[in-house]
């Protein structure tokens, strides 16, 4: 479940207008690792996970998952993309066992393990709502729980957290967190909240900006299991803060030069 | 962690079953309202005719209701009326079945290939600009005057709708969604029955409502036609012999016949679409 990422571009072309997103980029993705990405909007962030999904073709360079190059739809990856994918014409339980109905997963099984998980997000009362019923945090976690129905080896997900408030936040890290403990997946985790980065990651990726570069590699040496509650007051936490701040910082100023 | 947990707790417990009653009797309250004024429409309307029909307006020309309505009683007393009634509503569920069913497979392969749709466009384009009831007599001449020169006109008339509205409703479904299921191990088959199909269902039916009349239509062109059966024919019928009462009641059967179809449809699109809102 390592990754590779080789010299990766992607270029798009639309509409007579091109956009050089990702350009050059390397990244060694170890299995079992907690990875963490971050960099200004627009920098491509997205985009290499949806190469890593299989989803974009690399316009040079390729993605080795395993030793086995992705092309195609890659089905060895779970994705919690960033725009909502749940399909509005499914209740929120039958989103969640959806990857178990592809499987054929017996509806008993199906029912159980949605149960478990819906509990897991905090979204016990709401397993009939549709998704338009649902706020758009409790979509994402609906979505999270979608995500961990069928096990994938590696998760990507794209600021799962984002549209959540400061205290569920913790209270999704925190589950995230017992789980990765638990189950050691390699997780590649998109996100614009620093502290989550810190808090979360093995090691946080800070990119340029578009086109998205490696701009720093920062190893988080914070103890595990750590407590998402109260990491951010361990010595320690502010330096590697400070530092990543700053090289993220000036990829944001140069930004808005523009 | 207390937080959250406030969040998910007593959903659809016996707390919240007072409010659900509540809203669920405005409602009905509601409906009751509405349907009461629908029927005071109906009823005035006629009321209105029957007074004018003699002193305002000639019933020569345009009948009264009480005339129609003897004249309904008098066709179901004859045992008429049901045969005819049975031989349109054959011809014409039948065009909507195989014109439904054509239009969507049609619709289904144009809207998931692109290159077919590219293709065809142009003569698609061109045949369904045509007058489809300019067809009627090519179809008597190839499928004779009996009951399936009617069936092929209602099925080509439903099946460009059902076609055009399925394409549309193929295009439409979301790359997020496909590609979502896809990364979840969903096979190209399965994702007609996960994505596609519950999609594009609310275009299929949209068009499966606004293709009822028109099925009746083809098949009551039909039988203008040619055809000694079938209510189209009544009506022809009590046209050609000055017999404004039975050509009036013919209409109504078929409006009749439209509304309940009509009432099928969306009852099946409230059950299907439920989760819009
Ligand atoms: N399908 C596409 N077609 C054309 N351009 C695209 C497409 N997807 C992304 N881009 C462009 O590529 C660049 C990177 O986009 P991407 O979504 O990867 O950014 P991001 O880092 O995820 O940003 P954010 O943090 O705001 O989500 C942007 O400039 C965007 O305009
Ligand atoms: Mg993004």
């Amino acid at each position: 479940m390592s990754i590779q990422v080789e010299a990766v571009a992607k270029r798009f072309v639309r509409n007579r207008r091109e956009v050089l997103a990702i350009d050059n980029l390397s990244l060694e993705i170890e299995s079992g690792e907690f990875i963490a990405l971050v960099g200004p909007s627009g920098c491509g962030k997205s985009t290499l996970l949806n190469m890593i999904a299989g989803i974009l073709d690399c316009t040079a360079g390729r993605i080795v998952q395993d030793g086995q190059e992705v092309r195609g739809v890659n089905t060895r990856v779970g994705y919690m993309t960033q725009a909502d994918s749940l399909l509005p014409w499914r209740s929120a339980e039958a989103n969640v066992w959806l990857p178990l109905e592809i499987r054929h997963v017996s509806r008993q099984q199906r029912a159980e393990r949605t149960k478990a998980l819906l509990e897991m997000v905090n979204l016990s009362g709401f397993g009939k709502h549709f998704p338009n019923e649902l706020s758009g945090g409790m979509r994402k976690r609906v979505a999270l729980a979608q995500v961990l129905a069928y096990d994938p080896g590696t998760l990507l997900m794209d600021e799962p957290f984002g549209a959540l408030d400061a205290q569920l936040k913790l209270v999704m890290q925190d589950e995230l967190m017992k789980l990765w403990e638990r189950t050691r997946k390699t997780v590649v985790f998109v996100t614009h909240d620093l502290a989550e980065a810190i808090t979360l990651a093995d090691r946080v990726v800070v990119f340029t900006g578009r086109p998205g570069r490696i701009k720093l590699i920062e190893k988080i040496t914070l103890p595990r299991p750590r407590d998402v509650f109260r990491v951010r007051f361990q010595p320690g936490f502010q330096e590697v803060f400070e530092r990543l701040w700053q090289a993220l910082e000036g990829e944001i100023r140069k930004g808005e030069a523009l | 962690m207390s937080i959250s947990q406030a969040e998910g707790a007593d959903v659809g417990g016996p707390s919240l079953s007072r409010a659900v009653a509540e809203e669920e009797i405005r409602v009905a309250q509601r409906r009751r309202l509405l349907l009461v004024a629908q029927v005071a429409v109906g009823v005035v309307f006629l009321l209105a005719w029957q007074l004018a029909a003699g002193p305002l307006i000639d019933p020569f020309f345009f009948s009264s209701p009480y005339e129609i309505g003897a004249k309904l009683v008098d066709w179901i007393r004859r045992g008429e009326l049901f045969d005819h009634l049975f031989y349109t509503m054959y011809a014409m569920l039948m065009g909507f079945v195989i014109g439904g069913l054509a239009g969507f497979v049609v619709g289904f392969l144009f809207g998931r290939y692109d290159a077919l749709a590219t293709i065809f466009d142009p003569y698609i384009t061109a045949f369904y600009s045509l007058p489809k009831i300019a067809l009627a007599p090519l179809f008597i001449m190839w499928f004779g005057i009996g009951i399936e020169s009617k069936i092929a006109m209602a099925a080509i008339i439903v099946f460009f709708l059902v076609f055009l509205n399925t394409y549309s409703g193929v295009r439409d479904v979301s790359a997020v969604h496909l590609n979502a299921a896809r990364i979840m191990g969903a096979k190209e088959w399965q994702l007609l029955r996960i994505v596609i199909a519950p999609s594009a269902a609310a275009w299929v039916l949209a068009g499966l409502k606004v293709s009822i009349p028109y099925a009746l239509i083809g098949a009551v062109v039909g039988e203008f036609m040619s055809s000694n059966r079938g209510i189209g024919f009544k009506i022809a019928q009590a046209s050609s012999t000055f017999d404004t009462a039975g050509a009036f009641a013919g209409l109504f059967v078929l409006a009749i016949v439209g509304i309940l179809l009509s009432a099928i449809i969306k009852a099946a699109e409230r059950r299907i679409l439920r989760w819009r809102s």
